[in-house]
C-alpha cells in the first residue's frame, strides 16, 4: 500500500504535519528514532504516565535521548580544527515521541515582522548570509494563531509593547508569576526595560482536555507528569485518534528514496534492527535542524546549501546571588522575558558602529533561576563546604538568572555535514557540526549584558556573573566543551527561498526539484531571530502541511 | 505513608501497562544484590562521606549514597536494570507509588547503559566508534587507587589520597551528588535526608504548588 505521507520525526514539526494531513484524510505514518515515552502504547490517543519529577532520569540518564554512546554527533569550530575536537553530546535536542516539545520549558514567542525581512530592513553584514524570509509575518500570522491554538498558549496580548500585531487574544491568560520575576521585573522596570509576562504554551487552566499546570517547577529538561505543557501531545493523541495515523517508535529513517524527480518513499530500520521500505506519495522531513540535513545528505539530496547556514542562539547569562530565597524550583521555569534587546534602537546602533558593524540584534531575555539541586550540588567545591553551599544555595535557591536567546547571523562556514569517521550504532555516519560565532553576536552579547546586570543589583544582587554560550574564542575554560553552544535551539540548515541557487527549499517547504519531499522543521529558517523557534516551527508545518492537501489558509481546531 | 508501597520485601505489583517492570525493586541497604565487594563497598563508603561529610545532617552515607553508586554499577543485577525510575509520582505527595517501578529498556537502551557500565570488553557491538571504559572498571581500579586501608587513614590522609586520584574523585563526586539530591528510588537519599537537608521539597506531583506559593517569598 502506497501512503500519502510518511513523516520523519514527531516533534512539534512532524506532529503539527500529521494533525493537518490527517484531518483532511490523508493516510500517514509517523516515523521515530526514539522511544515512545509520550504516549499510552495501550492506546496512543491518550497521554502515557511515564514522565516524573525527577532530575536523574531526565538530566543525568538520557531518559529522552539521544544517547550519546549510541548516537553521538561530533563538534569543531572550523575546518582547521581537524576532522571533529569532541565526539558525544553536541546540541542534544530529544529524541522521543514528541522531540524537542518534551523537554522545552515552553516559551512560545512569536517572532516580529522585521524578522522576516532583516536584509531589507537592516541591511547586509559582512561574512554573514542576512536574507529576507520568502514570506512575511502577515502570511505566517493566521498559522501562528492556529497554532497557539492547538497547542493551548497562556499569555497576554497587551503587555508587550514591542510584540507584532495579532489576529486574536491568546487562548489562555497568563499563569503565576514567579516570586523572583516579580522582583526582576520591577527592577527590569526600573532601569526603562518592558517585561512581560511569557506567552507560555503550559495551560493556566483546563484546556483541551489536559489539566492546568500545577507549577511543579519541572519544565526545562522534563516531560510533563501532567501533560499540561503544550508539547506534541495535543497534536499526536488527535492525529491517532482520527484513525488515519500510525506511529512507529523506536524505527531509524536510513534514507528517503527518489526517482530522480520524486521521493518513492523512506527505508527504515526497526526495533529490531530489520530494514525495510515505506511507500509514500509524500515525504515529510521533520527530524529537526541537526537531523534533517543528515538524513538528506544520506540519501543523496545533496545541493550545496543543505547543512550550511547552520544557526544556534548566541546565549548570554547574566547571573546573581541575591540576599533572599526566590525559589525557582516552583513555578514554570520561566514566566517573564523581555523584548527590549531585540529592538535596534539609537544605543544599539552607536554600539554597532564602535564595533564597525551596521547593526546588533540580541535576543529575548527570559528572566527564571536554576532549580535542580543535582546540578548545583556538582558546581561546589567537595568536602565539609559542601554542605554549607548547599544549605546556602547561592547557586539554585538565592540565584536569579537572565538567559539571552540572542540572534545568530547565518554563516556559510557554519554546518552540518556527515562526520568522515564516527558511526552511529546502526553503522550510519553521524552528523557533524562545525560552527563559530560571527561577532555580531559577540558585540551584540556585550551591549546588552551590562544592562542586565545593573537589573540585577537593583534586586539587591551581592555577586553577579556574565557568561556566554558558546564562550568567545580565547576565554576557552573547559576546552573545546565550551565552544559548543548549549542552547538547544538549533534552525537554518535546509533554508528557505524562492531561488533555488541561494536556497534549498521553496516557501512552503518544498525541496527545490523534488517537491514531495516537505521539510517541515527548524531547519526552513532564513534568519534566526532572537526567540525560541518552536511556534515559529510550528505555524511554518502547518502552513507547509495546509499547502499539501491544497489549503492556503489554517483549519482551525477550536 | 503512600510511600511504603514500594517497600515492601519482594512486593510483587501488576505494574499496569506499557513498559513498566512488574517488580517493585525494595532500595534498603543489604535487599539489593551488591556489585562490589564488601572491602571496596566500605572504602567506597569512607571516600563518600570525605566528598559530603556529615556535620548536623546525615553525611553522604548514612544517606545511602554508597547503595546509589553500586546500584548503578549492579544496575543489571535487577529485571528490570535500575536505569529510569517510573512515573508519574511518588507517593511521596500523594498518588501512586510509582517511581519503584524501573522502566523496561529498549534493545538499544541496555546496549547502551551495558556499555556505560560494563565498559565495551572488545565486543564489536559495543565498539562501533571504538573501545568505551566502563564505570564498573573505573570504580574497582579507583577505589584500588583509594587503597585498601584508606578506612584506617586519617580524614587529612584520606583527603590526600582523594586529592592524587583526581580523575576517579571527579567522577565519584558526580555520583555522591546524584545519590544525596536524586529521588530515594535510585538507592541514595534514604527517606529524602539529603532534601530534608537543603530545604528543598524533592518532585511535588501530584500537589505541585499554589499560585500563592510561586509568586509570594
Amino acid at each position: 500500500m502506497t501512503l500519502d505521507a510518511v513523516i520523519v520525526g514527531s516533534g512539534p514539526g512532524g506532529a503539527t504535519a500529521a494533525d493537518v494531513l490527517t484531518r483532511a484524510g490523508w493516510s500517514v505514518v509517523i516515523v521515530e528514532k526514539g522511544r515512545n515515552h509520550l504516549l499510552d502504547p495501550d492506546d496512543l490517543t491518550r497521554p502515557a504516565a511515564d514522565y516524573s519529577n525527577d532530575e536523574l532520569k531526565f538530566v543525568s540518564r538520557h531518559f529522552l535521548g539521544p544517547d550519546p554512546l549510541i548516537e553521538p554527533r561530533t563538534f569543531r569550530r572550523g575546518e582547521e580544527e581537524g576532522d571533529h575536537v569532541h565526539v558525544g553530546e553536541v546540541n542534544s535536542i530529544p529524541t522521543t515521541v514528541g522531540g524537542g516539545g518534551t523537554h522545552a520549558d515552553g516559551k512560545v514567542p512569536r517572532f516580529r515582522e522585521e524578522d522576516f525581512s532583516l536584509l531589507s530592513t537592516h541591511g547586509p553584514i559582512e561574512g554573514a548570509e542576512v536574507a529576507d524570509w520568502p514570506i512575511s509575518y502577515d502570511d505566517l500570522e493566521p498559522f501562528y494563531a492556529e497554532a497557539e491554538r492547538a497547542i493551548g498558549v497562556a499569555g497576554d496580548a497587551e503587555v508587550n509593547p514591542f510584540a507584532a500585531w495579532r489576529s486574536g487574544p491568546y487562548p489562555m491568560p497568563p499563569g503565576a508569576p514567579m516570586y523572583g520575576a516579580v522582583l526582576s521585573s520591577a527592577a527590569a522596570e526600573g532601569i526603562g526595560l518592558h517585561p512581560y509576562a511569557a506567552p507560555t504554551a503550559a495551560n493556566s487552566v483546563p484546556y483541551d482536555g489536559r489539566p492546568a499546570c500545577n507549577n511543579c517547577g519541572f519544565c526545562a529538561f522534563s516531560g510533563c507528569p501532567i501533560h499540561a505543557k503544550g508539547d506534541p501531545v495535543a497534536l499526536l493523541t488527535r492525529a491517532m485518534a482520527t484513525g488515519n495515523a500510525e506511529l512507529l517508535a523506536e524505527t531509524f529513517v536510513a534514507r528517503v528514496r527518489t526517482d530522480g524527480h520524486r521521493a518513492t518513499g523512506v527505508d527504515v530500520i526497526g526495533p529490531d534492527g530489520a530494514s525495510r521500505s515505506i511507500d509514500a506519495r509524500h515525504v515529510v522531513v521533520a527530524a529537526g535542524a541537526v537531523e534533517t540535513p543528515r538524513l538528506l545528505l544520506l540519501s543523496g539530496i545533496d545541493h550545496p546549501l543543505v547543512g550550511r547556514n547552520f544557526m544556534v542562539h548566541f546565549q548570554t547569562f547574566v547571573i546573581g546571588i541575591l540576599p533572599q530565597r526566590v525559589h525557582a524550583h516552583k513555578g514554570r521555569a520561566v514566566t517573564h522575558v523581555h523584548d527590549d534587546a531585540v529592538i535596534v534602537d539609537d544605543a544599539a546602533r552607536a554600539a554597532a558602529a564602535e564595533a564597525g558593524l551596521p547593526w546588533i540584534r540580541g535576543g529575548l531575555v527570559e528572566h527564571g533561576g536554576p532549580h535542580l539541586p543535582v546540578m548545583e550540588a556538582k558546581m561546589y567545591p567537595w568536602g565539609p563546604k559542601h554542605k554549607t553551599f548547599m544549605r546556602s544555595s547561592p547557586m539554585r535557591d538565592r540565584m536569579w538568572a537572565f538567559t539571552m536567546q540572542g540572534e545568530d547571523l547565518p554563516q556559510l562556514t557554519n554546518r552540518v555535514d556527515l562526520d568522515p569517521s564516527v558511526r552511529d550504532v546502526r553503522g550510519f555516519p553521524v552528523a557533524r557540526v562545525t560552527y563559530r560565532p560571527h561577532r555580531h553576536e559577540l558585540v551584540a552579547s556585550a551591549h546588552h549584558a551590562p544592562g542586565l546586570v545593573r537589573v540585577l543589583e537593583d534586586m539587591g544582587a551581592t555577586w553577579t556573573m556574565t557568561s556566554t554560550s558558546p564562550l568567545a574564542e580565547g576565554e576557552d575554560r573547559r576546552g573545546p566543551l565550551s565552544a559548543i553552544p548549549m542552547s538547544r535551539h538549533v534552525m537554518g540548515t535546509t533554508r528557505m527561498g524562492d531561488d533555488p541557487r541561494t536556497s534549498v527549499v521553496d516557501a512552503h517547504g518544498r525541496v527545490h526539484g523534488l517537491d514531495n519531499v516537505v521539510v517541515a522543521d527548524s531547519s526552513v529558517f532564513v534568519t534566526s531571530a532572537g526567540y525560541g523557534p518552536t511556534l515559529t516551527l510550528v505555524a511554518l508545518a502547518a502552513r507547509a502541511a495546509a499547502a499539501m492537501v491544497g489549503r492556503d489558509r489554517p483549519q482551525t481546531v477550536r | 505513608m503512600h510511600g511504603d508501597r514500594c517497600y515492601g520485601d519482594a512486593d510483587v505489583s501488576d505494574g499496569g501497562g506499557g513498559d513498566s517492570a512488574l517488580f517493585v525493586l525494595d532500595p534498603r541497604p543489604g535487599l539489593m544484590p551488591r556489585w562490589l565487594t564488601d572491602v571496596e563497598f566500605a572504602v567506597l563508603g569512607a571516600a563518600c562521606d570525605r566528598l559530603i561529610p556529615e556535620d548536623d545532617t546525615p553525611g553522604a552515607s548514612s544517606a545511602g549514597v554508597p547503595d546509589y553508586i553500586d546500584g548503578l554499577l549492579g544496575a543489571f543485577l535487577s529485571d528490570p536494570p535500575r536505569i529510569w525510575a517510573g512515573g508519574p509520582t511518588s507517593g511521596r505527595h500523594g498518588g501512586e507509588a510509582a517511581f519503584g517501578r524501573f522502566h523496561r529498556l529498549s534493545r538499544l537502551d541496555e546496549l547502551a547503559w551495558r556499555t556505560r557500565i560494563e565498559g565495551s570488553r572488545g565486543m564489536a557491538e559495543r565498539e562501533f566508534n571504538g573501545p568505551v571504559r566502563g564505570l564498573q572498571e573505573r570504580y574497582r581500579t579507583g577505589l584500588a587507587e583509594l587503597g585498601e586501608d584508606f578506612c584506617d587513614l586519617s580524614p587529612d590522609e584520606q583527603d590526600e589520597r582523594l586529592r592524587r586520584a583526581r580523575a576517579f574523585t571527579a567522577l565519584l563526586y558526580e555520583h555522591c551528588c546524584e545519590g544525596m539530591y536524586g529521588a530515594p528510588e535510585y538507592g541514595g537519599n534514604r527517606d529524602t535526608v539529603g532534601w530534608q537537608a537543603i530545604g528543598y521539597p524533592g518532585d511535588v506531583q501530584p500537589r505541585g504548588f499554589s499560585d500563592a506559593e510561586v509568586s509570594g517569598p
